[in-house]
């Protein structure tokens, strides 16, 4: 009897541990492309010139991160690195408020299939690619593009508006093609959110005599909050990561000043530029600052709201 | 009496107004969206001459198939798409395998530590490295300039597995217990139940990861030098900054003679790189409208859990 026990429990403890060994292989998966690529920090620390090995190169300390706030021109330029950054993440947040006007006055159509062919065309353009948005952008707006033919065919411009090889308007610019992008996709999330309001809410509300738009900004809008409210959260510890594609695909010499977000600049810097060190050594800073973010706004959230983000 | 008719009557005024308007901003707002995709398409398709100086507005004029037979002779064109093709058909299939896998593991209490290696997946999804340590990485791992940079590090996707794993949770659980029973393995179980039974959350996957596969561009640009291993995304890139020299090759290559006649359908660097961009982007047309339900389906148990 004691043994037949004892046989069982062995008999667990060997399915949990088998349960581990088959999933042992995507532990090391993740290990390796998640993990292991942070002993990469450690070429912050050193001048690191790549064909040489990192233990031929010079280990400088702090040298990077001193450089960073010591050289003149070094703050200048990360200064406006920063404010390129943070002037995208606030327009960013700022326009993350229209896919709830669209869902709520979506909500307000009524005929089915013109709802449905809306939602799909407009969301259409979250699934292309930056690349090829920037070739949407190229045959609309350069000097033989759609838009530059139609105002000289009316009249209104005599040469060509350059939209593209231009420093002007750039976050408003960059500001509305993510406008362009997300629009439409944002809103579904929305949409599903408002399809699960109880009707009956609706009924009542009506039977005490509140009109359409009554309806739309007491009882929509606030079902909308805590959706809004958790991708707001997010986007705040996502301050720092506004990501490279766009602004690398929309990126020339004569707009690189202001449309270098941190993460183009991190690139730019390591890539193509001077120092893989110094990039690491920035990349660095940028993820730690992200991880207390993060942090932050998930404790803010938990204080709150009672539920955490992550 | 008559002033509360009057008073209806304005009431179903202001309602009739206001779903005009609505209706037509909103159909402002969708040919805003999905007029520049039209504009690229019917572009292709009309004589390069006529769409060179802007004339194609709304309707193809004088349709022909030209720009597409000689942007598909373009050297490293084709490759390009079949590397993009198989980096979408598979990468989407290890990472879908991979996110079923690791969500059914997951949802085994008796698994050993489990707790543990589950939030050891879910908390990379937290931080990243950056990017010079992730080139450094693949370097190490003789990853760079190979097809296999593409599928082996997306494979394990976290977000995919909170999805596939709270999916098998809602499922009811009598099925799995019964084959347990009957001894079979967890291999079993996963291929002859799970698979099966969660095909509507592995749709979801699937589509997610078949997009980003295709749309991917920055793996090509950092970490692969390689012209063969470009995808089509990076060659799109690198055609809108230099499609002018790309025209030149194209007319040289002698596809089309010089003549009259040729002049509507000779390569300009306009067309090119809408022809191209036309090519990229009509998997994504075709597929997206198909599958728009699972997509939905996607973000709605994501933005639950996530």
């Amino acid at each position: 009897m004691k043994e037949s026990v004892s046989g069982k429990a062995s008999k667990r403890t060997l399915q949990s541990r088998r349960l581990f060994y088959c999933i042992l292989p995507f532990i090391i998966l993740s290990f390796l492309f998640s993990y292991f690529p942070l002993h990469g920090w450690i070429y912050a620390f050193y001048d690191y010139k790549p064909p040489l090995k990192l233990s031929q190169c010079d280990f400088v300390g702090w040298k990077w991160f001193e450089t960073l706030f010591a050289n003149k021109t070094q703050v200048a330029q990360i200064f406006q690195v920063m404010k390129n950054t943070l002037a995208m993440s606030l327009l960013g947040m700022l326009t993350s408020v229209f896919p709830i006007g669209f869902a709520i006055f979506l909500n307000e159509i009524k005929c089915k299939w013109f709802k449905s062919l809306v939602q799909t065309l407009t969301a259409l353009p979250n699934f292309i690619s930056w690349v090829l948005v920037y070739s949407v952008a190229f045959s609309l707006f350069t000097d033989g593009g759609l838009v530059n033919t139609l105002l000289q065919n009316m009249g209104l411009i005599t040469t060509p508006i350059k939209f593209l090889d231009s420093d002007a308007h750039i976050y408003s610019w960059m500001t509305l093609w993510n406008v362009w992008k997300g629009l439409g996709w944002g809103a579904i999330l929305y949409l599903a959110a408002i399809a699960g309001i109880d009707s009956e809410l609706y009924e009542a509300a009506r039977v005490d005599g509140a009109n359409r738009f009554c309806l739309m900004k007491e009882i929509t809008l606030p079902s909308l909050m805590p959706t809004f409210f958790v991708l707001l959260m997010m986007s705040v510890a996502n301050f720092l990561n506004n990501g490279m594609d766009q602004y690398f695909v929309f990126q020339n010499s004569f707009n690189k000043e202001h449309i270098q977000v941190l993460d183009l600049y991190v690139y730019n810097v390591g890539m193509t530029g001077s120092s893989l060190s110094l990039a690491t050594a920035i990349s660095m800073l940028k993820s730690i600052i992200s991880l207390i973010l993060l942090t932050i706004v998930n404790i803010l959230s938990k204080k709150t709201r009672g539920e955490s983000i992550i | 009496m008559k002033t509360r008719k009057m008073r209806h009557k304005r009431l179903k005024c202001n309602d009739v107004a206001f779903n005009l308007i609505n209706h037509f901003v909103f159909i402002i707002i969708t040919l805003i969206c999905f007029y520049p995709f039209y504009y690229m398409i019917i572009n292709t398709v009309s004589a390069n001459d006529l769409s060179a100086n802007g004339s194609i507005r709304f309707l193809p004029k004088s349709i022909h198939f030209d720009n597409y037979t000689q942007v598909l002779a373009i050297n490293g064109l084709m490759r390009a798409a079949l590397i993009s093709i198989g980096r979408t058909v598979i990468g989407t299939a290890c990472t879908v395998l991979a996110s079923a896998f690791l969500g059914y593991v997951f949802t085994q209490e008796k698994m050993w530590h489990r707790r543990f290696w589950y939030r050891f997946f879910i908390i990379t999804m937290y931080f990243n490295a950056g990017l010079i340590p992730m080139f450094i990485t693949m370097k190490t791992l003789h990853l760079t300039n190979t097809f296999w940079v593409y599928i082996i590090p997306v494979i394990i996707q976290p977000f995919n597995i909170i999805l596939v794993k709270t999916y098998i949770e809602s499922m009811p659980r009598s099925l799995q217990e019964a084959a347990e029973i009957d001894g079979a393995g967890i291999f079993t179980v996963f291929g002859k139940i799970i698979l099966p039974t969660a095909k509507p959350i592995l749709a979801t996957v699937a589509i997610f990861s078949a997009v980003g596969q295709w749309n991917s561009f920055q793996d090509t640009l950092i970490y692969v030098t390689e012209q063969k291993l470009y995808s089509l995304q990076y060659l799109l890139y690198t055609y809108i900054n230099q499609a002018s020299s790309l025209a030149a090759m194209v007319r040289n290559n002698g596809v089309s003679a010089v003549s009259a006649v040729a002049l509507a359908s000779q390569q300009t660097p306009t067309s090119i790189r809408m022809t191209v961009s036309v090519i990229v982007v009509l998997p994504i047309l075709f597929v997206y409208p198909m599958f728009q339900q699972f997509f939905v389906k996607g973000i709605m148990i994501g933005s639950v859990k996530g």
